[in-house]
């Protein structure tokens, strides 16, 4: 019964601690992995994805966990199984080594030979003495200054050089193992979680994952959020301009600090890094001018995105979309723009897009209607990121 | 003087050392193999002019940023860390004709950059706006160059094994195939290759992780480009393990070898062509 155990124990041992099980892992880890890079993951699935999969094919790749391959349960034993595999490896490998590191066999005996795959016979005319003095001379100038050891007449040379790198692959395994342990501690303690913040509003709570909501013991306040575009139309930058507030008084030292991509914020352990933007959901109001073709009196319109304003001679218009600014869509324009369609009766709607920063082009669009942008007070909202540091220190 | 016009020498030096090496091969002249090897340090040589004058064009432009923003950049820095690698392991090892396979990657990569591929100096996007563009770029494409040089090495490895095997393995090859090193020091070599370029990989990964930490508040998130080059990284650590175990030499690590530099391929170009993900090239 005990044998038996101890048979069982041991084949276990051996067989965490073979190669060939490092070797299927890494490969099975590298094929395995593909999956999710083809499979959209979660949270950012697209829902024509899930409608162009086959009920059959829904299911089973739910059951499996595609969706979201990297946490699922047989992806992480995967995983685990690579560090005990690692681990068990080191211990087994690490003492032999140290041994041959720190007192290497200076005896060149037949067990040794046999061990060795590079070996050469070589004859040598002349007395040992001479010879031994030769060889000595050519290693330490060639190679490494060897030890010599005098055994039953024989005479050994060792030589060796940077014995030490022999322990670089250790050090290598202990960093995979403490980067596991990190990211397994910074699952358990630190967590990411999201805010949305409105230009002027504040929050004092993010989003965690799963909804949960998690209050930060401080506000935030947006103060200002802009978007600058290069000539090329490519974007230049995303600042949000934040204040901290403690029980509503701005924190010295924490006032309309800008916020960009690489160029995070931290206060008390929670780190906000600029994510995300657009227009906030109750939308601005927007105001044009507009003037007959034929003459008459200018109009001042004010429009809330979507909803319908009626014009004078029966005709309404509504705000389709705005940006403020339209390089990405048209790059020989910029600045702010917006999107109108005018409904007049008996006639098809007409859509339209007006800029801001060129007044007079709408007059060549040769419609019975010009219209001017003045611009709007739409806000935007901010997304950041808020990861709070857990009980690990930072190690970069 | 221009960085465009250095580069097209540069091109053309690529190709009159790939040439040449074609020549030493066929003629077993040792001078026609020096001039080749010389060729391709000369164009190494005007290449790295041509990117120090390219990043100081950049701040001409009021830009001032390294060149390693886009795919036209990135595919010339490729080409020259290419070379680089090449030349530290024949300056090591002395086996001068590895450049015959190893030349003609980064002759593949200057022609497409100066044919294909637009190579107008633009401005960084917020993303890359950071200091770790620098060491996170320079680390990654160090790795993958050393791949492509223990692809070449490995392709030399299955020829002249298959070879020897066609002759009857009495090691007294000729023509073309006296000009290899033997199968065991092409396997030797290719083994030399991957211990340079995956410490090499791994610091770019990690510095990868770096910086998306201090940039998005994550080390990881398994976006595409993140994922594939850690398959990279399993396939090459598993080729470093497979070598101590016996039976996965020679024609096996050729081939993993090989599969290892067409997945690394696939990670650099093949995540942004058919996959979505943080790390498009300037999205142009």
């Amino acid at each position: 019964m005990t044998t038996q155990k101890q048979g069982f124990l041991q084949s276990l041992w051996d067989f965490f601690c073979s190669l060939k099980l490092s070797i299927s892992l890494l490969i099975g880890l590298a094929l395995v992995s593909i999956i999710g890079t083809v499979i959209p993951q979660a949270p950012s699935i697209p829902e024509e994805y899930i409608r162009s999969l086959s009920q059959t094919k829904l299911q089973l790749y739910d059951k499996l966990g595609f969706f979201d391959m990297y946490h699922s349960w047989w992806f992480i034993l995967l995983l685990y199984l690579l560090t005990v595999n690692l681990v068990a490896c080191s211990i087994k490998r690490l003492p032999r080594v140290w041994k041959i590191v720190s007192e290497p066999n200076l005896i060149f005996d037949e067990g040794l030979e046999r061990s060795l795959s590079l070996t050469r016979d070589l004859k040598l005319k002349g007395d040992t003495a001479s010879l031994k003095d030769k060889l000595t001379g050519f290693l330490a100038s060639e190679f490494a200054a060897p030890v010599v050891t005098e055994q039953n007449g024989e005479i050994h040379l060792f030589a060796q050089k940077t014995p030490w790198c022999r322990l670089g692959v250790y050090v290598v395994h202990l960093s995979i193992i403490i980067i596991f342990i990190g990211a397994l501690i910074g699952s358990f303690f630190g967590y990411k979680a999201y805010v949305q913040i409105v230009e002027g509003s504040s929050v004092s709570a993010a989003q965690g994952r799963n909804n949960k909501m998690v209050d930060l013991g401080f506000a935030v306040k947006l103060e200002k959020f802009s978007v600058s575009f290069y000539n090329t139309g490519a974007p230049k930058e995303f600042k949000s301009i934040l204040t901290v507030l403690e029980n509503g008084q701005p924190v010295p030292g924490y006032i309309n600090i800008p916020v960009v991509v690489n160029d995070p914020l931290t206060y008390k352990g929670f780190t906000f890094y600029q994510s995300s933007y657009g227009p906030a959901s109750e939308g601005g109001t927007f105001y044009f001018t507009m003037r007959e073709r034929k003459g008459g009196a200018q109009v001042r319109v004010a429009a809330h995105q979507g909803d319908m304003v009626q014009l004078p001679g029966g005709r309404t218009m509504r705000v389709v979309e705005s940006t403020q600014d339209v390089s990405p869509v048209i790059p020989q324009l910029s600045g702010p723009a917006a999107r109108v369609e005018v409904h007049t009766p008996g006639k098809q709607p007409e859509s339209f897009i007006v800029f801001r920063n060129y007044p007079e082009l709408d007059a060549e669009r040769g419609g019975d209607l010009i219209f001017t942008y003045d611009g709007s007070d739409e806000k935007f909202y901010t997304g950041l990121q808020v990861a709070k540091d857990s009980a690990v220190p930072s190690w970069w | 003087m221009s960085s465009s016009l250095l580069f097209n020498i540069t091109t053309l030096s690529y190709m009159v050392s790939m040439l040449l090496f074609f020549a030493f091969m066929a003629s077993r002249n040792k001078g026609v193999g020096l001039a080749a090897s010389g060729a391709a340090y000369a164009g190494w040589l005007i290449q790295t002019a041509a990117i120090l004058l390219r990043w100081k064009e950049s701040y001409d432009l009021g830009h001032g940023h390294a060149p390693l923003s886009n795919l036209y950049e990135s595919v010339v820095f490729f080409a020259w860390t290419i070379i680089l690698i090449y030349g530290i392991i024949e300056m090591k090892y002395k086996y001068r004709i590895v450049g015959a396979f190893v030349v003609p990657f980064a002759l593949l990569g200057m022609a497409w950059a100066q044919l294909g591929l637009s190579s107008g100096i633009e401005p960084l996007v917020p993303a890359l706006q950071s200091n770790w563009l620098l060491y996170h770029v320079i680390t990654c494409f160090l790795g993958y160059a050393a791949f492509a040089v223990a692809c070449g090495i490995s392709i030399m490895y299955l020829i002249k094994e298959r070879h020897e095997s066609a002759t009857g393995g009495d090691g007294q090859a000729g023509g073309v195939m006296a000009t290899f090193p033997s199968v065991r020091v092409l396997d030797d070599l290719n083994y030399k290759a991957i211990m340079i370029g995956f410490p090499l990989l791994t610091l770019g990964i990690v510095t990868g992780a770096a910086w998306a930490n201090y940039a998005w508040g994550t080390y990881w998130s398994w976006d595409p480009k993140e994922t594939w080059s850690l398959i990279v990284w399993f396939i090459y650590a598993a080729f470093l393990h497979a070598r101590i175990t016996r039976g996965w030499v020679g024609r096996r690590a050729a081939f993993l070898s090989i599969i290892g530099f067409a997945a690394t391929i696939f990670c650099y170009l093949g995540v942004n062509l058919f996959l979505s993900g943080l790390h498009s090239y300037g999205g142009k």
